[in-house]
């Protein structure tokens, strides 16, 4: 496994444009301090966001992870180019005389993958404990280490999301070409959620139990959107609409069972592919 | 009393020692019927050849035993197929069709990343590169390359894990004359370090000048699997001319040994059905009272043989 790591790091830290996208990453995770900093002047009104409980524990947990999670693109279009290189280097073919066996390959890539988002994984999880300890208003043990389910979430939904990636660089071999199908697919689903909402299961939150098993949908829905759980939109919300709206904002074990077995689905149909294609 | 006979198995076995085998392999991409039913074996310690022209399925085959092609049919075995394939392939130096590596990684570092994947130590890096004449290069980006460095830098590559068969398919295509020069050098001192080495290649006189074995292919198929002298060795033909051209064809048409004539040139071409040297034929002729301006004997080369072979089927 050691070994495997080695090579795959190799392939990626010596490509330039790799390592600056890498770095970019983690720079960019780092600015979300900087959200700490905002400050809106409406006439005398004066809202600082780091007053406004964002960066509170538990809720930190869910904000930050919902956060990073956007940036993820940066790495996926490592990933993919870093698989697309493979076939246009001719290199995926070369490794393979040089006596890696397909298994190997497959496991190489999906090292890089886990290991992406376990330090991603991590590195939240540092930059938050500070961030928290810094700005909560509540600094008990026993709170600051609770909801952590978030960073769980968060881990498998970047596993789920770059093995996606890397399943569409083994099948279509060109980097555009893979993130041009990744957003291709993401407005289908987009399609499909829409036809089964408005027209399918019209006045009633039924498409829900199908549209939860999409690949992208079921990403996320893992972490859901953190804004509205603020006390400031809650607030709002009660000034306008009478009463502040019940969501369930928690992170569900079918939700993440149904990530993994995704991630498991792209491991094995990447193998298959790889298996089955003359080279 | 020595006992000369263990001695003389153990050293029987080491020169028969099969490397690779292949049984009937087949492969069809679709309709195209690629490799058909080829069959071979490579001893340790010969040099082979597989001559075919371009599309006969040389690299498809190659490509079957190295693991990036699926076979349709049939079976292959390395090292008498005690291990798996890509941990044979460890044990295996070979260079496909053209130079595959890292364009952003220097030639160092694509070697190295070679040695991870071999499981081969690291000094062993610049050992090949100085056997390929490449150490003054060896911190510059691969795409800094010429192709003829990239074929050399290819052939350090093979050559890292020390491997006991070395396979190259058109290692010289497209490089200019001191390219060609340059690997064929390189592959002469490997060969005579006995080293197994099967080279797939179009380049007849490449073939006849390193090869020990020969493997011809057409359409998929062996066309003709022996050493390189039994491909060559054949009764050869005449090259005759005299004052009296009619004359003299009359009285060869009459020679046991002779099988067709041909007229060229003002020369006549005397094909063999059987052996007969120089000078028996110029002393049948003498006494048949013709005596000859011209006088060669000469032998099929392997392009000739090659290119009738081809042509027949």
């Amino acid at each position: 496994m050691k070994r495997l790591l080695q090579i795959e790091f190799q392939k990626i830290w010596k490509n330039r444009a790799s390592r600056i996208l890498t770095l970019a990453y983690f720079i960019i995770l780092t600015f979300i301090a900087l959200i700490a900093s905002i400050e809106f002047k409406i006439g005398n009104f004066e809202l600082r966001i780091a007053d406004q409980g964002i960066f509170n524990f538990p809720y930190i947990w869910h904000f930050n992870t919902y956060v990073a999670a956007i940036l993820k693109l940066f790495l996926a279009i490592v990933i993919v180019s870093m698989m697309a290189n493979e076939y246009s280097y001719g290199t995926l073919k070369q490794n393979l005389i040089d006596g890696l066996s397909k298994k190997e390959f497959i496991q190489s890539k999906f090292l890089i993958v886990f290991t992406f988002a376990g330090i991603s994984t991590v590195f939240i999880f540092i930059m938050s404990l500070l961030l928290g300890l810094s700005f909560s208003a509540y600094n008990e043990i026993g709170i600051i280490f609770s909801d952590l389910e978030y960073l769980l979430a968060y881990f498998v939904k970047l596993s789920a999301f770059f093995s996606f990636c890397l399943f569409l660089g083994i099948l279509v071999k060109r980097s555009a070409f893979a993130l041009g199908f990744l957003f291709i697919w993401n407005i289908i689903e987009g399609i499909i959620i829409g036809t089964l909402r408005w027209k399918v299961f019209k006045d009633s939150d039924n498409y829900q139990y199908i549209t939860q098993f999409l690949p992208l949908e079921s990403m996320s829905n893992l972490i859901k959107e953190p804004i509205t759980r603020l006390n400031v939109i809650k607030n709002i919300e009660t000034t306008i609409g009478g009463e502040a709206s019940l969501k369930d904002y928690s992170v569900h074990w079918y939700s993440l069972v149904i990530v993994i077995a995704w991630t498991v689905i792209f491991m094995l149909m990447s193998y298959k592919i790889l298996q089955k294609r003359d080279l | 009393m020595v006992d000369y006979s263990s001695y003389l198995n153990k050293s029987i076995r080491f020169i028969l020692e099969t490397i690779l085998t292949l049984e009937k392999l087949n492969k069809r991409f679709g309709a195209v019927h690629a490799v058909k039913d080829v069959s071979f074996e490579i001893k340790k310690g010969n040099v082979y050849g597989i001559l075919g022209p371009n599309g006969s399925g040389k690299s498809t085959t190659l490509g079957i035993v190295l693991n990036v092609v699926n076979k349709t049919s049939g079976d292959y075995r390395w090292f008498g197929g005690t291990i798996e394939t890509h941990e044979a392939l460890k044990k295996v130096g070979a260079i496909i069709e053209r130079p595959n590596f890292y364009p952003y990684m220097t030639a160092k570092e694509n070697l190295e990343l070679v040695c991870r994947i071999k499981g081969a130590p690291f000094s062993k890096v610049e050992e090949k590169l100085e056997i390929v004449g490449l150490s003054e290069r060896k911190d510059s980006k691969f795409r800094t390359f010429s192709l003829g460095m990239k074929q050399r830098l290819a052939i350090a590559s093979a050559l890292l894990n020390d491997p006991e068969i070395l396979i190259l398919d058109e290692p010289t295509n497209g490089l200019d004359p001191q390219g060609i020069r340059q690997i064929r050098d390189i592959i002469k001192t490997i060969a005579s370090q006995g080293t197994t080495i099967l080279l797939a290649s179009h380049l007849l006189d490449e073939v006849e000048k390193v090869c020990s074995h020969v493997l011809v292919l057409r359409k998929g198929e062996i066309l003709y699997s022996g050493t390189v002298d039994g491909i060559i060795a054949n009764e050869g033909f005449f090259e005759l001319q005299s004052d009296n051209m009619t004359d003299l064809k009359a009285k060869l048409e009459l020679h046991p040994a002779v099988d067709s004539i041909n007229e060229e040139d003002n020369k006549l071409f005397v094909y063999l059905k059987q052996a007969l040297e120089a000078h028996e034929l110029n002393k049948y002729l003498v006494q048949k009272g013709i005596y000859l301006n011209h006088l060669v004997k000469r032998k099929y080369s392997l392009e000739e043989q090659f290119l009738q072979l081809t042509n027949n089927k």
